[in-house]
């Protein structure tokens, strides 16, 4: 019993890992398309980061992102790039509540389904959705 | 002889100045921005002590970047770093998924308490804390690690939550069981809220959980902590992203050079002895702490 347990276990770790790495590629990718764009455009002007302004709106929320994204913009196209990669742990903590299911340990598919929560007030709960 | 690596210091320093006071334009920044992540990322794989730690002093310091900014592109660069380095982990099966899971419950909440007196605490007061941890990660990661402590009784909480374990060792399996879970989960939630202040891992924070209060085997304790890193700063990163903090330009070539850095570093130099690079990076951990103590009480922030 407790053998199985361990093998679902490592099973579970085993598509986790796999997950994590296909996000990080994908956002890496996202970010470096976007990085080209960015450069060949603004490459040559002054860069200054000493003075906070905050970025505008439109790159505050995951709508906003998408939207000016699909413009093909370098800033906005990275940006999606860091969204996917902000969002690569949270579907690996959704995956979780149905490793645990499957595994029949429902005091552990409670505990994923807290982290899931906080995870998804800090996106949704921020006003990052609109 | 004392005052050598001092006027070193200052030496270099004065010498950067000169360089980062000339107006760089975007394409020099980016550039100059990715090596410096990429040493941080790699020297960070290297001695086992997360780079991260060092990314907001090199930003704020040495490229004068506002201190927010510069949480935001950390905290988004140690996503990479952590999910990359999860998905070599993983795979050796030393991580305890159970115990990572419950403990992100206060490591998650903790960082959107941290992400949120981020917005609320003076940026002088931030650079003041952040000299403190640097100062004192530095100082944690010069002390000789304890001797494992095996064959604990099973505690009563750790077998309720079933985290009792077991790694290879050898020829066979050996088991552990995890002590005194309420203090590693309240160190957690301290380790989530300064991962979300200050944009870091917090890996010092969490070997102090895991490893002193839990008692986990070492190879556990790192790799199930290296796991929880990533959920934790996704739950800062989020609110930061909303704030306007997460800025493209500069978190793009903060975390593609922490991401390159750090894969190099776990990859190809496993088997190089870090000794003493462990000393020289723990002692430039503590050297940057102390700057940035000193600018934050003297308002260079």
């Amino acid at each position: 019993m407790s053998w199985m347990q361990s093998w679902t276990d490592q099973k579970m770790e085993d598509i986790i890992g796999n997950l994590l790495r296909a996000g990080v590629i994908l956002s890496a990718l996202v970010v470096v398309t976007g990085a080209i764009i960015y450069l060949v455009h603004h490459g040559f002007e002054p860069a200054d980061y000493r003075v906070f302004h905050g970025e505008p709106s439109e790159l505050r929320s995951i709508g906003g992102i998408v939207r000016e994204a699909f413009t093909g913009q370098g800033r906005p196209v990275i940006q999606l790039g860091l969204l996917l990669l902000i969002a690569t742990p949270v579907v690996r903590v959704a995956f979780s509540v149905f490793g645990f299911a499957e595994e029949h340990d429902r005091m552990y598919v409670g505990f994923t389904l807290v982290v899931l929560a906080v995870l998804l007030y800090s996106v949704i709960g921020s006003g990052l959705m609109f | 002889m004392r005052t050598d690596p001092q006027t070193y210091a200052a030496r270099f320093f004065r010498l950067w100045h000169t360089i980062a006071s000339h107006r760089m334009n975007i394409l020099e920044f980016t550039g100059l921005v990715w090596v410096g992540s990429f040493v941080a990322g790699l020297l960070g794989a290297l001695t086992g002590l997360g780079g991260g730690v060092v990314l907001v002093p090199l930003l704020t310091l040495f490229f004068h970047v506002d201190i927010r900014y510069a949480i935001g592109a950390s905290l988004v660069s140690v996503i990479a770093t952590s999910s990359g380095a999860a998905a070599a982990y993983v795979k050796e099966g030393f991580s305890n998924i159970r115990i990572g899971m419950f403990l992100e419950i206060a490591t998650t909440l903790g960082a959107l308490l941290g992400a949120f007196l981020a917005t609320i605490v003076p940026t002088s007061a931030l650079a003041i804390i952040f000299g403190v941890v640097l100062i004192y990660s530095g100082f944690i990661s010069r002390r000789p690690r304890l001797p494992h402590e095996r064959n604990q009784p099973p505690d009563r909480i750790a077998t309720f939550l079933r985290m009792n374990g077991s790694l290879p060792e050898g020829d066979g399996m050996r088991h552990y069981n995890p002590q005194r879970v309420p203090t590693g989960f309240s160190l957690m939630f301290g380790a989530g809220t300064l991962s979300g202040l200050l944009g870091m891992g917090g890996g010092s924070m969490k070997v102090l959980a895991m490893d002193h209060a839990m008692k986990l085997p070492f190879k556990v304790s790192t790799t199930t902590s290296n796991f929880m890193i990533g959920v934790t700063a996704a739950a800062s990163a989020g609110v930061y992203l909303n704030r306007g903090y997460v800025d493209p330009g500069l978190a793009m070539p903060v975390m593609l050079g922490v991401l390159a850095g750090s894969l190099l570093g776990t990859r190809v130099l496993v088997r190089m002895e870090t000794k003493w690079l462990r000393l020289v990076f723990s002692l430039v951990i503590a050297l940057l702490g102390i700057e940035m103590l000193y600018k934050g009480i003297r308002g260079g922030f």
